[in-house]
């Protein structure tokens, strides 16, 4: 029920009191209210539930803490070698 | 896709594994709350990837599962009469009440429709202006937003045909519940990411501190459940009971601030009962007295019925991580997902639907 899925903004316009996306996932595309992420841009990804965007995915955030994993992986991956 | 594979590489999730095996000394019991976080557990037999050590019990995390029968009664009470359009995300259908559920409404000729957002039902009441539309609003704190904003709209371009009948319910009460219990096991929570990046974590900072318990915000794929069970495992092993974030790419400590100010303009936090579990204080919101006009309940002149459970159901400790779904005397005869008894059977993401789904080959 929670489920909430990524996708990138690829344009927004405003309707009414509103602004509406174009959001692509993978290969698919929905229109996305962004009243709730008042600032997200097109380019940036937003975490997307129920037709509306909850929150912008911080990239900076989201590529630091992945590059720590991987290099914990690779740690991992020499331990294993050396042993 | 961006955001959702590189979180399922193996490799990754095969040394978070080793790590929490060389971390993890003595036995800790940790909950996941969100029944999204158990579908993944299940899914990807990450039990299996864990030592001994560390034992997973699952909470009631899916606002399907824990909407009581009294609210399910009530909605099949107002689908069945005429002129009505009742409009619900497609999950809910299936959920039984005390003898029937909405599939039957439907079935017998009821105008039930899915919807895929709550702006579709608004949009519907404007497509049937002569006829009265009702959205089943369910959910946690992630849907509530979007909830509130279908209302909110409909009262701001005067869509008077449109109301929602409400069953919101709040994951922190829900958790203190748990550790207030005398009979609680759980030594750290993996807190709902998507709830948190609505709501932020510092109430869940107010809960570590009270209960002195380990609290890690985690999101939703394999390597996020994965690093969130390690960074519990580290805390637990060095005596520290503080809130961290795993799921930063999401989540920021204060959350969503538009999303919160929509949500305190048009609910109010109330009292709830949670079907499998009963009355919790403070435990979700209803509609505020200035959207009146919207709320269901008041609409159709429907409340406060009270409704028994089926005594067979162990949901209650399930819920609460003192049992398990293979525990249960009827798990799997009695209470399948296509009969469902109980609350975590009802949903695909209840736990027992999910041990169901995934682990009913192991001879249970």
């Amino acid at each position: 029920m929670c489920l909430a899925i990524p996708g990138k903004i690829l344009e927004a316009e405003d309707v009414g009191v509103s602004r509406i996306a174009k959001v692509q996932f993978g290969g698919v595309y929905r229109q996305v209210y962004l009243d709730l992420v008042p600032e997200a841009q097109p380019g940036d990804y937003v975490l997307v539930h129920v037709g509306f965007a909850i929150s912008r995915i911080e990239e900076d955030e989201a590529r630091r803490t992945f590059d720590l994993l991987r290099q914990m992986e690779e740690a991992q991956q020499e331990a294993e070698q050396g042993a | 896709m961006k955001y959702l594979d590189e979180y399922r590489d193996v490799h990754i999730a095969r040394a978070l594994s080793a790590r929490i095996r060389a971390r993890a000394a003595h036995p800790w019991v940790l909950m996941e709350i969100c029944g999204g976080q158990t579908h993944t557990i299940m899914r990807y037999g990450l039990e299996e990837l864990l030592p001994a050590e560390v034992e997973l019990v699952h909470g009631p995390g899916c606002p399907v599962c824990v909407a009581p029968l009294e609210i399910i009664d009530t909605a099949i009470e107002i689908a069945s009469r005429p002129g009505v359009i009742f409009v619900s995300y497609g999950d809910m259908l299936r959920v039984p009440g005390s003898d029937s559920d909405l599939f039957r409404v439907k079935a017998a000729g009821g105008d039930v429709r899915i919807v895929y957002s709550p702006m579709d039902a608004v949009k519907i009441a404007q497509d049937n202006p002569d006829r009265q539309v009702v959205f089943f609003g369910v959910g946690f704190e992630t849907t509530a937003p979007a909830n509130a904003m279908a209302v909110w709209h409909a009262r701001r371009a005067g869509v008077g045909n449109f109301s929602m009948l409400a069953s919101h319910v709040l994951v922190p009460p829900a958790i203190r519940m748990i550790l207030r219990s005398p009979v609680n096991r759980v030594q750290g929570f993996i807190a709902p990411g998507h709830v948190c990046s609505v709501m932020g974590f510092q109430e869940y900072e107010a809960l570590a501190e009270e209960f002195r318990v380990p609290i890690v915000v985690g999101g939703f794929e394999p390597v996020d459940v994965l690093e969130a069970i390690a960074m519990l495992v580290d805390q637990l092993e060095q005596g520290e009971a503080r809130v961290e974030n795993q799921y930063v790419r999401s989540v920021t400590r204060t959350g969503n601030t538009a999303a919160q100010k929509l949500m305190a303009e048009v609910f109010e936090v109330a009292d709830r009962p949670w079907r499998g579990i009963g009355p919790i204080p403070a435990s979700g919101y209803r509609l505020r007295e200035e959207y009146a006009a919207f709320d269901a309940e008041r609409v159709f002149g429907v409340s406060d019925k009270h409704v028994a459970e089926p005594a067979e159901c162990i949901s209650a400790q399930v819920l609460q991580g003192l049992k398990k779904p293979v525990d249960c005397g009827v798990f799997g005869t009695g209470c399948t997902p296509e009969r469902p008894m109980g609350a975590p059977m009802v949903s695909s993401e209840g736990v027992c639907a999910a041990y169901y789904a995934y682990r009913r080959h192991d001879g249970v």
